[in-house]
C-alpha cells in the first residue's frame, strides 16, 4: 500500500497537464464563445450571438455537412481496407505476419505533411496520375477533378487514417480464441458463416474502436482539405481556422469549436457504451 | 468386449510438424458404440491424433476412414464428427441456448425443429434451467455441459473429448465422469476420449489405446491392460508396478533376490509385479506355485483401506507392497506371490 502523501505526489504531474493543457484552454475557449468583436477588437461582453449565428447562417450548416459526409466516407473507405487486411494478417499469414504488421504501421512514422504532399504530386494536373492515364491514351488532357475536390481529401484522410482503423481491431481480431474458429467448423459452419456468426460479432469492438477514431479524426482534420481540397473541399476546421486566422471572430470561430467538441464527445461516449455492450468475456 | 463393425479405421496414419515427427503409423479401429481412450503423457500425440480426425490437421501419410468413406480429405464441417474441446470453446456472445442451437442453424435445420432438439439437449445434461445464461456467468461444470449438450445436438457417429474434465476441480471430475459414462450408455454414440489421467481411462473406457511418443503403445481392455501390459512402459503408467530385472537360465528365473522356476528359453528379461500381487505370509508356508521371500520393512504408507510398504530384500532390492490395513509392521517379514502374477514384459 502507498501512502496517502505519495499518492498526491505523484498524481500532481498529470493533474496539472490536464488542467493546464486540456481544462484551462477549454474553459478559455468556452469563454471566448461568449464574447463577440466589436471595431477588431473582442469585447468580453456575455451572449449567445455567435450560437446564433451559427444555427442560422446556412454556410456553416452547409460546411458542417460537407464535413460529416467526408469523415463518415473516409470511415467506411479506412474500414473497407483496414478490415479486410486485420483479416487477412490475423488469420492467414502465419510466419510472415509481424513483418507485414511492421509494413501497416510504417506509413506512421512517416510525417502527415509529407504524405499530403505526395498525394499533391500524385493527384496534380502534371502529375503522377494524369501523366499515367495519358500516357497510356485513356485520357488526352489531364483531369481537373483527382486534386482540389471532395474526393482527394476522403483519398487522402483515408490513406492517412487507415492504420489507425486497421490496429484497434486487428488486435480484436488477434483475441479471438482460435479453439472457437474450430468449435464453429466442426459444428458445421464454413468460412463464410464462421465469419458472420463467430468472427464478425467478436471483433465488433475493434470495429467500432476503429470507425470511431477514422471518423472523429477526420471530423477535425484541416490539414488535408487545405493541402488538397481547394475550395469545394473546405472542412469545417478551416472556417475555424479562418475565422481566428485572416478573419479575426474569435469568438465565433470558439463558438463552432465547442460545436465540434459536444459532436466529437458524444461520439466517443456513445461508440463507449456500444464498446461496452459489444465486449464479451 | 466384443468386436462390432469399425465405424472409424486409422490407417497407417503419420503425422509430421516440420522435422518433428508426433505420430507414427498408427493403425486403430473404433467399434461403433463404443468408448474407446486415447491415453497417454503431454506429447505423446494423442491430441494431433484427434485433431486429425475432427479435420483440424490433415496426416502427413495414412488415411482415416469412417463408415465406408475416407474422411481425411473431408473438411472438418463436412465430417459426421462433433468435438467437445478442452476449454469447451463456447461461444462468448451466445447464450447457452445459442451456443446449443449453433450446429443446427449453419446446417439450415428447420426452425420449429431446433427448439425441440435444443431442449432435448440441454435436458440431457440437466442444463434447462441454464439455457439463456451466457457462457461467463456459468461454473467450469455448467459449461462442460453446455459443450457437451452443444456437440451431441447434432447426433454425430463419433463424439471426440479432448480432455473435457481437465479443467475441473477433483470433486466435479470424478461426478463428471460417472455422468459421462451414464450418458454414452444411455445415447449410444460412439466416444473417443482424450486424457492423459490413467485413473479415468480405467473408469470410462471400452478399451484403452496407451501412447508413447507418437507410437501406440498397446490397445486393450482396461483390466487386460492392467493385468497383462507388454510392456515396461505401460506396467509403469497404468497403475503401480515393480519392475524385475532379471535372466532366465535352465528354467529358473532369477531376479536380485528373487528365484523361481520358469520353463522359458534362456534370456534376459523384466517382469510386472503388481504391489497387490505380494502378500504377507504369517505362518512362513508357501504353495507350490507361489515364490517366497523374507524381507525387511523400509517404509510404510497408510492409505485407509491398504498400506503401502516398502521392503528390502537384499541385493539392493527394494519392492512396494500392498496389503490390507495392518496396523505398524517393523523388522523382518516373509512374503509371498503366485508366480503367474510375474508378468513378462518387453523393454
Amino acid at each position: 500500500m502507498y501512502s496517502r502523501a505519495y499518492k498526491s505526489l505523484v498524481s500532481i504531474p498529470p493533474l496539472f497537464w490536464v488542467g493546464a493543457f486540456l481544462l484551462l484552454p477549454y474553459a478559455l475557449m468556452f469563454a471566448h464563445s461568449l464574447w463577440t468583436v466589436r471595431e477588431g477588437v473582442i469585447v468580453h461582453q456575455w451572449n449567445w450571438e455567435n450560437y446564433k449565428t451559427l444555427f442560422t447562417n446556412p454556410l456553416y450548416a452547409e460546411v458542417l455537412f460537407r464535413t460529416t459526409r467526408i469523415a463518415a466516407s473516409v470511415t467506411v473507405c479506412s474500414l473497407l481496407l483496414g478490415y479486410p487486411l486485420a483479416y487477412y494478417l490475423a488469420f492467414h499469414t502465419g510466419g510472415r505476419k509481424e513483418l507485414l504488421y511492421q509494413l501497416v504501421i510504417v506509413p506512421l512514422w512517416v510525417s502527415y505533411l509529407v504524405r499530403g504532399y505526395a498525394w499533391k504530386t500524385i493527384l496534380g494536373s502534371d502529375g503522377v496520375l494524369n501523366g499515367f492515364l495519358q500516357y497510356l491514351h485513356l485520357t488526352h488532357e489531364p483531369v481537373g477533378f483527382f486534386l482540389y475536390s471532395p474526393f482527394a481529401v476522403v483519398l487522402m484522410l483515408t490513406h492517412i487514417y487507415t492504420p489507425f482503423v486497421f490496429l484497434p481491431i486487428y488486435a480484436a481480431l488477434e483475441h479471438i480464441p482460435r479453439p472457437l474458429v474450430e468449435a464453429s467448423q466442426d459444428l458445421g459452419a464454413g468460412s463464410l458463416q464462421t465469419f458472420w456468426r463467430v468472427i464478425l460479432p467478436l471483433s465488433m469492438p475493434g470495429l467500432l474502436a476503429g470507425a470511431t477514431f477514422a471518423f472523429v479524426l477526420s471530423l477535425g482534420d484541416f490539414l488535408a482539405p487545405l493541402l488538397v481540397g481547394g475550395p469545394s473541399g473546405t472542412m469545417i476546421a478551416n472556417v475555424v481556422q479562418s475565422l481566428f486566422g485572416a478573419a479575426f471572430d474569435w469568438p465565433l470561430g470558439a463558438a463552432i469549436s465547442v460545436g465540434i467538441l459536444v459532436i466529437t464527445i458524444s461520439l466517443l461516449f456513445l461508440s463507449e457504451i456500444l464498446e461496452k455492450r459489444w465486449a464479451f468475456k | 468386449m466384443a468386436e462390432g463393425a469399425a465405424l472409424l479405421e486409422v490407417r497407417n496414419v503419420g503425422k509430421h510438424f516440420g522435422t518433428t515427427e508426433v505420430l507414427k503409423n498408427i493403425s486403430l479401429n473404433i467399434a461403433s458404440g463404443e468408448f474407446l481412450t486415447l491415453l497417454g503423457e503431454s506429447g505423446s500425440g494423442k491430441t494431433t491424433l484427434l485433431r486429425l480426425i475432427a479435420g483440424f490437421e490433415q496426416p502427413t501419410s495414412g488415411e482415416i476412414w469412417m463408415g465406408g468413406e475416407r474422411l481425411d480429405i473431408q473438411p472438418p464441417y463436412k465430417r459426421p464428427v462433433n468435438t467437445v474441446f478442452q476449454n469447451y470453446a463456447l461461444f462468448p456472445h451466445l447464450s447457452a441456448r445459442d451456443n446449443v442451437a449453433y450446429g443446427l442453424r449453419v446446417k439450415g435445420t428447420r426452425a420449429s425443429e431446433i427448439g425441440g432438439r435444443v431442449e432435448e439437449a440441454l435436458s440431457m445434461v440437466r442444463m434447462q434451467g441454464f439455457a439463456a445464461s451466457r457462457p461467463s456467468q456459468l461454473s467450469g461444470g455448467q459449461q462442460q455441459r453446455i459443450a457437451l449438450a452443444r456437440a451431441l445436438v447434432n447426433r454425430p457417429q463419433l463424439l471426440l473429448l479432448d480432455e473435457p474434465l481437465s479443467a475441473l476441480d477433483a470433486n466435479l471430475r470424478k461426478q463428471m465422469q460417472s455422468e459421462l459414462k451414464a450418458l454414452q450408455r444411455e445415447i449410444g454414440i460412439t466416444f473417443l476420449f482424450v486424457t492423459h489421467d490413467q485413473e479415468e481411462a480405467m473408469a470410462l473406457s471400452d478399451r484403452i489405446a496407451l501412447l508413447r511418443d507418437g507410437a501406440l503403445e498397446q490397445v486393450a481392455s482396461p483390466r487386460e491392460i492392467y493385468a497383462r501390459p507388454a510392456t515396461a512402459y505401460t506396467a509403469q503408467f497404468i497403475g503401480q508396478t515393480n519392475l524385475l530385472h532379471g535372466e532366465i537360465r535352465g528354467g529358473i528365473a532369477t531376479c536380485g533376490a528373487l528365484r523361481w522356476p520358469l520353463e522359458e528359453a534362456d534370456a534376459r528379461v523384466i517382469f510386472s509385479l503388481r504391489p497387490e500381487a505380494i502378500r504377507l505370509s504369517a505362518d512362513g508356508k508357501r504353495q507350490a506355485s507361489e515364490v517366497k521371500f523374507r524381507a525387511a520393512i523400509r517404509q510404510q504408507l497408510y492409505g485407509g483401506s491398504t498400506e503401502l510398504l516398502e521392503v528390502d530384500c537384499g541385493k539392493c532390492q527394494t519392492l512396494r507392497v500392498r496389503v490390507p490395513a495392518c496396523g505398524s509392521l517393523t523388522g523382518e517379514h516373509d512374503f509371498v506371490f503366485l508366480i503367474s502374477d510375474a508378468i513378462r514384459v518387453q523393454e
